[in-house]
């Protein structure tokens, strides 16, 4: 059936993270912006309770159970919508402030790929950290000085030493979002990409778990950043790293040189660039709704339903921003229903990211012309909301990768083919 | 909950559809409109589909229940086809579903069984007004009261089948609202001032007519003494050229990414280069979040939803746009074989750009 309500639980949950938007975060935006690195405790340690009663230890769909436990006797069993609960979350949150959402604990994109790369017994043994007393952070870390978007250049290496099973890692790794939150507050984990074999390429490179605290791993750099600036943005060395056999993420049998690490790494993807979609559509939803309220304070209304020619250029501007914001939601929507109901979704997962980075970032760019000298000053979070916007066609996949897996769908072209 | 599949139902009509533009109206099409010959054998064929039947409740002669979501699947499958194959087609429901939607129930009992029984019938409707700034709200044809008449006064154009029709319902500003009233083809005052030629849609046979204080009976206005809410209608046309504009530009997307996997350049298929593959990927992604809108919009307007209307006319400006860039960019990534009338995307683009001023020629 085709239909566009949301889910009952969705609303319910829409309405607490409402408040914690209004409440927890848009008071200390501005504080944090400003402060950048200063790290949102109280925000944080909030969160960590709520999601702690709310029984949602890691912002993973594992962990929120995607509707395969069965039902308590008599209840009618009710349809997936992890992935979509997840994506209303993560609007909401960033519509409140994605920077700080950044920060959520529960192991976020390093949980993402837990879930993603992980069998059962590693979900289980490394995403339980994010359901104990304190809170915990989770990265994910791909990107190394010399390549971000071409993934398969990675030079970190994973040796295995056969006396002690282990994996002894070695490199660099850059621009690695919530990367020393993770690893030097409280016990988290960074999902460090690595190759274990550097002739294979693409087919040697695989997910290893670096917990917080392994003896050779630094954080060497924070980054100052244009915006998203509650979070860290960290460079991490790996000095003959250890980690036991166990933490390289997936089958427990001596890894085979083919594509399936690389595919992993897609995987994690798949699942993760409809969220990261959804974050850019909370803050162009954030940056519209502020744009129409000062509007309407200067005698500006939006006549919705007249003819184009009859419209103001200020209303022209902001139908065609609602019909960008809410085309995008849906390719979000669309997106993570599918994974919720376990239909592969390469296609829309890149589309919906490929929409959302474009959109976000023309939402706050044209609502910042519109209201020219007003909206420039920093006494409106409008400002901010265009510097945070701008990484999320940059991260997560560029919008010009993003490009390239949704052509390589629609032609059937094999990255070989279409670079 | 969300969804975003059709029903068994659902698809069963879409595959019947497909079968008919796939075997029937993509072969004819080029001819048709270069001709300016919609062959009524063709429409015969379309109707026999049974998708304005289908909308229809059995009480009124019909066996289905009314959706905008069927209708916008189905809008989208034959424009997919052909634009003016398929709104030929969906011609009877420019009279017939605003009768359903906003007329009283002696309305509904006299009129709906005779439009949807049997073949095709050139029932139509008078909408669009020769104004560039056109605005379905204020109307510059009236309508004013006579005794137990009003007088009808104004001209319209894009009318379809206006030579033929023999029924049709004519939009007029009465009190400063928009309503319909039910109009005999044959009733004093109306002249035809012939067939119009445009850009796109050229097979669909289009009309520019005027009203010269036309008397029609005051129960002849849709909803009689009441009258109605046109924007209900309206709402209704927006969702559906809206659709149009999806179903229009898939068929633009898929020829010219089936022609860039096919064609060589520099050694390699013009698909693998960088610029087109960019342009594929942004058509589709346009599409499908216009599509997804215009689901939402149709589904509002079937569960009652009080923001309806607002999503049906986000949908449609979206679609606006969207058929112009998709239509557009299916020439340019053919290259001059995109110019010549041979390759079905130059049409395409002719008609894709005529979505912004087809409110009113589609119902859903």
């Amino acid at each position: 059936m085709i239909e566009f309500e949301i889910p009952k639980p969705i609303s319910k949950q829409r309405f607490l993270l409402q408040t914690v938007a209004e409440e927890m975060m848009r008071p200390h935006s501005r504080y944090f912006d400003e402060n950048e690195h200063e790290i949102p405790w109280d925000y944080i340690n909030f969160m960590h309770q709520a999601m702690q009663s709310m029984g949602a230890g890691a912002l993973a769909p594992s962990s929120q159970g995607n509707g395969k436990e069965e039902p308590p006797k008599g209840k009618k069993k009710f349809p997936p919508i992890a992935y979509q609960s997840l994506a209303y979350m993560l609007e909401i949150l960033s519509w409140g402030d994605v920077g700080m959402y950044l920060v959520t604990p529960g192991g976020s994109l390093g949980a993402a790929a837990v879930e993603a790369t992980g069998t059962d017994e590693q979900k289980k043994k490394f995403l339980s950290r994010f359901n104990q007393e304190n809170p915990a952070f989770g990265a994910m870390a791909m990107t190394e000085p010399h390549c971000g978007s071409d993934t398969s250049s990675i030079r970190t290496s994973a040796v295995l030493d056969p006396d002690t099973n282990e994996w002894v890692i070695n490199g660099e790794k850059i621009f690695v979002t919530a990367g020393r939150i993770s690893l030097e507050e409280g016990d988290g984990l960074v999902v460090i990409w690595a190759s274990i074999d550097p002739e294979a390429g693409r087919a040697g490179m695989r997910p290893f778990v670096v917990e917080s605290g392994t003896p050779g791993v630094k954080v060497t750099k924070v980054e100052h950043k244009m915006g998203i600036r509650a979070s860290d943005t960290a460079s991490i060395v790996l000095q003959d790293a250890r980690v036991p056999f166990d933490n390289l993420l997936g089958s427990p049998e001596i890894p085979k040189k083919e594509t399936k690490g690389f595919k992993g790494a897609m995987a994690t993807f798949d699942a993760t660039r409809p969220l990261v979609a959804a974050t850019g559509v909370g803050v162009a939803r954030a940056t519209l709704e502020l744009l129409k309220e000062l509007l309407e304070q200067r005698g500006v209304t939006i006549r919705y339903g007249l003819p184009r020619q009859k419209l103001s250029s200020v209303e022209r501007d902001v139908i065609d921003m609602e019909v960008m914001l809410e085309s995008a939601w849906l390719l979000v929507i669309k997106a993570v229903w599918m994974a919720d109901n376990s239909k592969p979704n390469s296609l829309e997962a890149s589309m919906s990211k490929v929409r959302a980075g474009d959109i976000v970032t023309k939402i706050t760019q044209k609502s910042l012309e519109i209201l020219g000298p007003i909206g420039y000053t920093r006494d409106y979070l409008l400002e901010k909301w265009f510097r945070d916007a701008k990484i999320t066609d940059i991260y997560e996949g560029t919008g010009q990768i993003n490009r390239l897996v949704v052509a390589r769908n629609l032609l059937g072209y094999h990255g070989s083919q279409l670079r | 909950m969300y969804g975003f599949e059709p029903s068994d139902e659902q698809k069963m009509l879409l595959d019947a559809i497909h079968r008919f533009t796939s075997n029937d109206v993509r072969p004819a099409a080029h001819d048709a409109n270069e001709e300016e010959i919609l062959p009524r054998d063709l429409i015969e064929k379309g109707w026999e589909l049974g998708i304005l039947q289908a909308s229809i409740p059995d009480e009124y002669g019909g066996f289905g229940e009314h959706s905008s979501v069927t209708g916008v699947l189905a809008v989208e499958a034959l424009a997919w086809g052909d634009l003016s194959a398929g709104m030929a087609v969906l011609n009877p429901g420019l009279f017939a579903l605003p009768i359903l939607l906003c007329g009283s129930e002696r309305q509904k009992q006299e009129w709906l069984p005779q439009v949807i029984e049997d073949e095709w019938e050139p029932y139509s409707a008078a909408f669009v007004e020769p104004n560039f700034d056109f605005d379905p709200n204020d109307l510059r044809t009236t309508a004013v009261e006579s005794g137990d008449t009003y007088l009808i006064t104004g001209e319209k154009v894009f009318v379809p089948f206006g030579e033929e029709m023999e029924n049709c319902i004519v939009y007029a500003q009465l009190d400063g609202s928009t309503q319909g009233f039910i109009v005999p083809a044959n009733s004093p005052g109306i002249e035809n001032d012939g067939r119009q030629s445009l850009m796109g849609i050229n097979a669909l046979p289009l009309y520019k007519m005027r009203f010269d204080q036309v008397s029609v009976p005051k129960s002849n206005r849709l909803g009689e003494a009441e009258g109605h809410d046109f924007e209900q209608i309206l709402a209704a046309s927006r969702v559906a050229v809206a659709a149009l504009g999806v179903g229009l530009s898939k068929a633009a997307f898929e020829y010219s990414r089936d022609y860039a996997k096919d064609r060589d350049v520099f050694g390699v298929k013009v698909a693998q280069k960088q610029a087109i593959a960019f342009m594929l990927a942004e058509m589709a992604t346009e599409i499908e979040s216009i599509r997804l809108l215009a689901w939402e919009a149709a589904w509002m307007l079937d569960e009652g939803k009080v923001e309806a209307s607002k999503y049906a006319y986000l949908a449609f400006t979206g679609s606006i746009d969207m058929a112009m860039l998709v239509t557009d960019r299916a020439v340019q990534i053919l290259g001059g074989h995109g110019y010549i009338r041979e390759h079905p995307v130059e049409l395409w683009m002719r008609s894709g750009r005529g979505i912004a001023a087809f409110t009113g020629l589609a119902v859903v």
